[in-house]
């Protein structure tokens, strides 16, 4: 067991860290969920993609490095550490191109990989719909055939689609065959924001920045072309790489080590004055340097040929309360003031709210520990 | 970078939790506290066969010379099955202290003939099981003494027999780092223990959720149950990378802070399991001829042996320079 890297990690490593160092914008963007701070993003994406550093995993031929998972969280570690902007593309690079590394036609991946890399086309999700959130395979939205145009036409309404105002396109799920169960009959589509048919209603977060938005589709044509996998197959394509991370899309620990030193610094300043909140930093600390070992167990495990399997709900269920205390304790630190508006901390606390809800409530991340992992009993109805 | 256990060590705990799943260690742990050593003697020795005992003490004077990774594997392993006795002290500590003084019982220590004990004020004030070892320490700072045993202290834990020390003979006077390394390494060992009694917890309470029936079905299918025993799960999954991290910093600038995040994260973790496995069983688990309570007892001890949370997550933040 060690953890020790060579030389040549390491010099994949320092040369991120002098990259980063040399043109990370100083200074804080304006929030990501804005229009102005979505720009601002895409801006830097082409700014990493010029010098490849937007999908270091990713082979060359499509912007990458053909990085090792080392190297690829070793970057991430550099790039939290410089201060370096949460991505406006990260919801594409993580979550979409994983699956279209493994179930996109060539052509797909020619046509979409590049344009994701470079930051000209940003992707939204839009899975969750106004009755269908944990329990995602009820979703009813409805694609039809369109024989004449060699197509589909969507319909019906999806929602909390994280910055789908700004972004260029979308994937989501729909029901394809009204006759087959839940989980079957849907399909997996691709299909570009501003299409006809489709409006979209931006929704303020509790921060007030719209970062959600409403979709509702009224016979939008999505061609052949667009459905990734086969059509009927959606819920296993979507699922495939849902649970096998790949490492592609492992929570980087960077994240919360950066906040963690900051909480640090933070301590440094104010603690004196609050000597009662030393237990929680410490804590908060000691729970950002699990999560980044753990991580490492982790890469370890799927260097070997494992699979993260239901682990990653173990994992998610660590940062998003690693992520919520770290700002609890930060807030409290900073006491009366930590309720001004243009205090960082206060959206970084705002944010991180949201993580014990998105990608799968914490609840039903336990259910799968339980269930999965323990080999508990499934209970009643639902999963 | 390979962070986890190799096919040999995976195999040394392999053979360890056979042997000590075979024996009946909770029969052992219990004749122990009522002062009959005989079985828990017996352990001791087979434990010394497998190589336990000389994990420390250096190859040259008859030991293994292992790493601090695999004491963590074997002290995991100990804190699961419930052994008894001075382990730490004897396995971890005693090699430390006597290397520069008394080289001749290295080989004794690892061949599990000698027991050593010892005393470490402040964060260890009592010498464990004194009444059978054939070497009680007091080590006061960097004086390190012989001592004599007052009278028997209860712990919570039954198996765990403490007693007041009294300094006698003058050993030596030790240099700073080694007494500090002394304690990181049984603040290690430890947490290792916790661990291991943690996932031991967590499993008998996940086979009772399994079996035990209410209502109409098993208890395991309530979504209360299964949350709380989801988020233990969570808990000891994520100490167990800060205790092997800090087995690989062990002895570095930065082994003090590791042992430390390492001791807090796993008696948090172990604590959490105890007190969900508890509530798991009712009340069954509640009383002292369930073997649970073993355990509970067992992980309410160690979470303030060898330095409580608050000293450890003291030195923590001492070490990230802003105590
Ligand atoms: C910041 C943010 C960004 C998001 N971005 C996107 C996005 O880009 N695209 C997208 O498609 N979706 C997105 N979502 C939606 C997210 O995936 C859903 O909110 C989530 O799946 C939960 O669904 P819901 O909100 O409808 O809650 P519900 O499913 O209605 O759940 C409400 C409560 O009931 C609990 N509950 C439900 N079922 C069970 C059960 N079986 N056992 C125990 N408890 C249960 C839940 O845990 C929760 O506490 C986002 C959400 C947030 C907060």
């Amino acid at each position: 067991m060690n953890l020790d890297f060579t030389e040549g990690e390491l010099a994949f490593r320092d040369e991120a860290r002098e990259w980063l160092r040399e043109h990370v914008p100083a200074g804080p963007m304006p929030p990501l969920d804005t229009a102005e701070g979505f720009a601002a993003r895409r801006e830097w994406e082409a700014t990493l993609a010029a010098a490849r550093w937007s999908v270091v995993a990713w082979p060359e031929k499509y912007h990458g490095r053909d990085a090792s998972m080392v190297e690829w969280v070793l970057f991430e570690e550099e790039y939290y550490r410089s201060g370096a902007p949460v991505r406006a593309a990260q919801n594409g690079i993580s979550l979409l191109a994983p699956i279209i590394f493994e179930h996109g036609t060539p052509e797909q991946q020619d046509r979409y990989l590049p344009a994701m890399a470079d930051g000209t086309e940003i992707w939204a999700q839009a899975w969750s719909e106004p009755e269908a959130g944990s329990d995602l395979a009820s979703i009813r939205s409805t694609a039809t055939r369109d024989e004449a145009r060699g197509g589909w036409l969507l319909n019906g309404q999806k929602t909390w689609s994280s910055r789908a105002a700004f972004a260029d396109r979308a994937f989501g799920l729909f029901r394809s065959d009204p006759t087959a169960e839940r989980h079957r009959g849907l399909t997996y589509f691709l299909f570009p924001l501003d299409a006809e048919g489709l409006s979209i209603r931006p929704i303020a977060q509790l921060d007030g920045h719209p970062g959600f938005a409403e979709l509702f589709f009224d016979d939008v044509f999505v061609p052949d072309a667009d459905v990734l996998g086969a059509p009927g197959d959606g819920w296993r394509v979507a699922m495939s790489t849902a649970g096998n991370e790949r490492g592609l899309s492992l929570r980087s620990p960077g994240r919360f080590c950066a906040a963690a030193d900051r909480l640090l610094a933070l301590w440094r300043e104010r603690g004196a004055g609050h000597p009662h909140l030393r237990d929680r930093v410490v804590d908060a600390w000691l729970a950002a340097q699990a999560y980044r070992l753990y991580t490492w167990g982790t890469v370890t495990r799927l260097a070997a040929g494992g699979d993260v399997g239901a682990h990653g709900s173990v994992n998610k269920l660590f940062w998003s309360q690693l992520d919520v205390g770290l700002h609890e304790v930060a807030l409290d630190l900073l006491g009366p003031e930590s309720e001004l508006r243009d205090e960082p901390w206060l959206d970084g606390y705002l944010f991180s709210l949201s993580g014990p809800i998105y990608a799968g409530t914490n609840e039903i991340q336990r259910n799968i520990v339980a269930e999965r992992l323990l080999g508990l009993p499934k209970g009643g109805r639902g999963r | 970078m390979k962070f986890a256990l190799n096919d040999e060590q995976r195999d040394f705990a392999k053979s360890l939790d056979d042997l000590l799943g075979a024996a009946d260690v909770p029969a052992a742990a219990r004749a122990w506290g009522e002062g009959d050593h005989a079985a828990g003697r017996k352990l001791w020795t087979r434990l010394a066969d497998l190589g336990v005992h000389g994990l420390c003490v250096p190859e040259d004077a008859g030991g293994l010379g292992a790493t601090p990774v695999d004491v963590v594997v074997a002290f995991e392993q100990l804190g699961r099955h419930l052994v008894p006795g001075p382990h730490v002290e004897s396995i971890v500590v005693a090699p430390v202290v006597l290397a520069a003084v008394d080289p001749g019982a290295l080989e004794r220590l690892a061949s599990g003939e000698l027991v050593v004990t010892l005393a470490a004020p402040p964060h260890t004030p009592y010498a464990l099981d004194a009444d059978i070892a054939d070497l009680v320490l007091l080590l006061d700072g960097g004086t390190l003494c012989t001592a004599t045993a007052g009278a028997l202290h209860r712990s919570v834990d039954t198996a765990r027999r403490l007693f007041p020390v009294t300094a006698a003979e003058h050993l030596a006077t030790l240099p700073e780092d080694t007494v500090a390394a002394a304690f990181d390494a049984a603040a290690l060992a430890c947490s290792a223990q916790l661990l291991g009694a943690g996932e031991r917890l967590l499993a008998e309470a996940v086979e009772y959720a399994k079996t035990r029936r209410q209502f109409g079905r098993a208890i395991g299918e309530f979504q209360a149950l299964k949350h709380a025993l989801a988020d233990v799960r969570v808990g000891l999954d994520f100490a167990r990378p800060l205790l092997y991290g800090a087995a690989l910093s062990l002895g570095s600038a930065d082994s003090a802070r590791d042992t430390s995040a390492a001791k807090v994260a796993a008696a948090d973790a172990a604590y959490r399991a105890a007190r969900t496995a508890l509530q798991v069983h009712g009340a069954i688990g509640y009383t002292l001829e369930h073997d649970l309570g073993l355990w509970i007892t067992k992980v309410r001890a160690l979470v303030s042996a060898w330095g409580t949370p608050s000293v450890h997550r003291t030195r923590v933040l001492a070490a990230l320079g802003t105590a």
